[in-house]
């Protein structure tokens, strides 16, 4: 018998859930949620690692590594992330949703969803560490805490992929809809 | 007070403590459905808006905890981490995060959670956010300006439209409720059905919404804990009711000649009146600051004798009640102004000869009390001084 995916959680429940892990993150560290900012961490590694003189001549590399003196790994947000990969996995095990799979609007090729979605990442990557946080660590914790940068940030990040929505619907919604 | 870290929790602690958060939030988005791109992008195309639900939610909810717990003086808001508010970097970062989103149908936190399901994409996604981040360390030197450009620091949105905290948030949960109502709305008419509105679940959210609009108007019409201490400590000092242990000057002299290691002596006035005359040995924490975190340590010590000294004997009083609220240290409040132990004890030379053999006693005293406090305030000056402890903002954010 295969078991069918269960149902996702009412989306205001999972909101109130979410909300209360990030305020006991509030309340336990002083500080918001993140994603990005692991991301960041491995690519610090990452550079540090496999071209040490690279690192040691760029400023922006050198300046990394004289805030983390204990290495790019040893951040907050890193073993955050890691805590993420675990409880996002163990839900999906629970709800019947763990499978190897590919995502893709209605007709996209799979190369084409590969391709849009390491570009996207690409960006958003890029973009994140411009604004200095992502949907995480920026919008999500800085509303929270009523950050103006906060909330301009998730208000632009909105903002423009309604903006671009349109653009791009052949990604997403069949020509039929 | 919270912030637990690094005074309550160590940081080293927090790393362990960072996993089990992470699990709850990587829980918490794969449960609402974030691990799956086509629930995500439904938002921009109308037909499902789970994203924003939950976002807003969640961002609501953690909003009013934050006030809640201000408000109840258990978190210091002061030095929780605020993202900073740099314009520019906020607008065109977002923007570029904003085609990301589009295009790659998933957020950094969302693509984690999606490849930690299998999702082939999400594991895409995070792949080419790594060479987002990298092609940002890269190119930093080109992009520095407008990275740095228009700092307006840890501002807060409610301070910059001018209201309070409080009324924000009140403001954000009346939209958010409105936000809610209308994209579902919008999401039955985009998937054609025709969802009635079930009683119960109206009876439902309307309780959820009114249990947040109640905790917030509670904050506004109620004191804070720091407001009911000073209410308490003003009504017993008009009634007395309060149990005030008081030390004269000469005692206190006395003892600080003899051990003056047993005791604190705290002036509570200004910095600029503690600069033109104190008491030897004494340490200044203004009236208004000794409840501050980077203080408590003197009102919850149990080795020393806390005595208070102000402007008037009120203010010693103030000052003791308030460290008998917080902590258990022994304390005492001198039941002279810091400018009557100036007096008595160092411009005792301008005042009339002694006339009786007691008063002589005292004279002599004071006037030996006088030369040797100031050269025992000398020889511990550089002993003795408090170490500043300094409470700063928690360092956060996605750097």
């Amino acid at each position: 018998m295969i078991e069918t995916p269960k149902k996702y959680m009412n989306p205001y429940l999972a909101g109130f859930f979410l909300g209360f892990v990030l305020l006991a993150t509030i309340y336990i560290s002083g500080r918001g949620l993140g994603a990005s900012g692991a991301l960041k961490s491995v690519v610090m590694q990452t550079v540090q690692s496999v071209t040490p003189s690279h690192a040691e001549s760029v400023d922006y590399y050198k300046k990394y590594a004289d805030q983390h003196p204990d290495g790019p790994l040893k951040s907050w947000l890193f073993f955050e992330v890691i805590g993420v990969i675990i409880g996002a996995f163990l839900s999906a095990v629970i709800s019947n949703r763990v499978s190897l799979k590919l995502e893709k609007g209605v007709g996209v090729k799979n190369s084409t969803r590969i391709a849009a979605a390491i570009f996207g990442g690409a960006l958003f990557g890029f973009g994140s560490q411009i604004a200095r946080g992502c949907t995480s660590g920026s919008a999500l914790s800085g509303m929270a805490v009523m950050s103006f940068g906060g909330i301009i940030t998730m208000l632009s990040i909105f903002g423009m992929a309604y903006a671009l929505a349109f653009f791009f619907r052949k990604l997403w919604i069949n020509k039929a809809n | 007070m919270a912030p637990l870290v690094p005074h309550i929790i160590s940081n080293e602690f927090n790393f362990i403590l960072a996993i089990i958060i992470g699990i709850g939030f990587g829980f918490a988005l794969e449960q609402a459905g974030f691990g799956s791109t086509k629930k995500l992008v439904g938002l921009f195309y109308g037909y499902d808006f789970t994203v924003l639900k939950v976002f807003m939610t969640a961002g609501v909810t953690a909003m009013v905890g934050v006030i809640l717990l201000n408000h109840m003086e258990l978190l210091d808001v002061s030095i929780i981490y605020i993202n900073p508010t740099f314009l520019w970097a906020a607008l065109i970062g977002g923007g570029i995060m904003g085609g990301g989103f589009i295009i790659g149908g998933f957020c950094p936190g969302t693509s984690v959670c999606a490849a930690a399901t299998g999702k082939v994409d999400g594991m895409a996604f995070v792949f080419g956010a790594i060479l987002g981040v990298f092609a940002f360390g890269e190119s930093f030197p080109l992009i520095k300006d407008m990275y740095y450009a228009e700092n307006w620091g840890d501002l807060l949105v409610f301070e910059m439209m001018g209201l309070s905290r409080e009324v924000f948030g009140l403001i954000m949960v009346i939209g958010a409720t409105v936000i809610f109502i209308l994209v579902q709305k919008i999401e039955n008419r985009v998937n054609g059905k025709k969802v009635p509105w079930l009683k119960s679940d109206v009876k439902k959210y309307s309780v959820a919404v009114g249990l947040a609009i109640v905790v917030i108007v509670l904050t506004m019409i109620t004191p804070t804990r720091g407001e009911l201490m000073h209410q308490r400590i003003e009504e017993s000092l008009v009634s007395n009711a309060a149990d005030i242990k008081t030390m004269d000057a000469d005692k206190l002299a006395y003892e600080l000649m003899h051990q003056y290691y047993q005791y604190n002596v705290i002036d509570v006035r200004s910095k600029e009146a503690f600069e033109k005359f104190h008491i030897p040995t004494a340490i200044n924490v203004p009236l208004n600051e000794l409840n501050k975190q980077e203080n408590r340590y003197l009102l919850q010590q149990n080795i020393k004798t806390n005595v208070f000294y102000g402007d008037d004997v009120d203010n010693a009083k103030r000052a003791l009640l308030i460290s008998k609220y917080y902590g258990k240290a022994e304390n005492a409040a001198l039941s002279a102004s810091a400018n009557d132990f100036n007096v008595q004890f160092f411009q005792i030379a301008e005042q009339n000869a002694p006339a009786t053999k007691d008063e002589m006693n005292t004279y002599n005293f004071r006037v030996d009390a006088a030369t040797k406090l100031t050269e025992i305030a000398k020889a511990v000056a550089n002993l003795d001084k408090p170490v500043v402890k300094k409470v700063s903002r928690v360092k956060g954010g996605c750097s």
